[in-house]
């Protein structure tokens, strides 16, 4: 096949628009991706689980989060914005006094903060609450 | 290697039987999350608190898996049901083996 100059052009601005276009795309996707993991694709409901963060942090190298979720065996967290979207899981033990927490967690910059709880019948419940963030807080 | 590690934990004294008691717990680490680099531009290798564990009287309150998302001094405030007199102790595994431990004793009056 003869690689004409027309082609060739054609070919370059593709394949130059498709890596433009894949870091954001894995970086959107990076908490849809070990979320699903995480419920086995599963249906989550909205309520059940209660999520507490600021709405503007100016500080993200500390965001104080709060998550609440009767009746769950586990809560995870999700950075949807972070270089590695998983932030931490809490398990209840039998001694809990009730299934919350609270923590402190580093932002990147603007995103979501999503809680999923895995409730005691095995269903999940998710919560989203958006962060702006003035300062990133991953070193960047 | 994180230096220096000193770990702080409130949880109240005494407690009434069957009474939910909130317990406040902070430890001073750096949190290196693996992300960052350098003035050379190399790499910081990732130095993390990776699990913390709090039982009461031997049965599980928490058991918490940390991230590198987790801030600098990962401070932890979670609650626990207190039916009887005991020992709450909690415990830190940091990415380079090290464990830190501390306890705190409760009486249900």
């Amino acid at each position: 096949m003869s690689l004409t100059r027309r082609k060739f052009v054609g070919t370059t601005v593709t394949s130059a628009a498709a890596l433009a276009v894949l870091p954001n795309l894995s970086l959107a996707e990076g908490a849809g991706e070990a979320i699903s993991a995480y419920t086995g694709g599963a249906a989550t409901s909205d309520t059940g689980i209660t999520l507490i963060a600021p709405e503007i942090a100016e500080n993200g190298n500390t965001v104080q989060i709060e998550v609440s979720a009767p009746g769950a065996e586990e809560i995870i967290i999700f950075a949807d914005g972070n270089p590695n979207p998983n932030v931490a899981t809490f398990k209840f033990g039998p001694a809990a006094g009730s299934q919350a927490a609270t923590t402190r967690i580093r932002l990147a910059g603007e995103q979501d903060v999503v809680a999923i709880a895995k409730m005691s019948d095995g269903t999940f419940a998710k919560a989203v609450s958006n962060v702006k963030v003035t300062i990133g807080g991953c070193g960047g | 290697m994180a230096e220096n590690v000193t770990a702080r934990v409130r949880a109240p004294r005494e407690a009434s039987a069957g009474e939910v008691v909130s317990v406040r717990t902070l430890i001073s680490h750096p949190m290196e999350s693996g992300m960052r680099r350098n003035g050379d531009g190399e790499v910081i290798p990732r130095s993390i608190i990776n699990r913390f564990v709090c039982t009461l009287n031997d049965e599980v309150v928490v058991d918490i898996t940390l991230e590198p998302s987790i801030s600098t001094n990962p401070y932890l405030q979670f609650e626990a049901k207190v039916t009887e007199s005991g020992t709450f102790n909690f415990t830190w595994y940091d990415d380079d083996g090290s464990v830190y431990e501390e306890s705190s004793d409760i009486s249900v009056s």
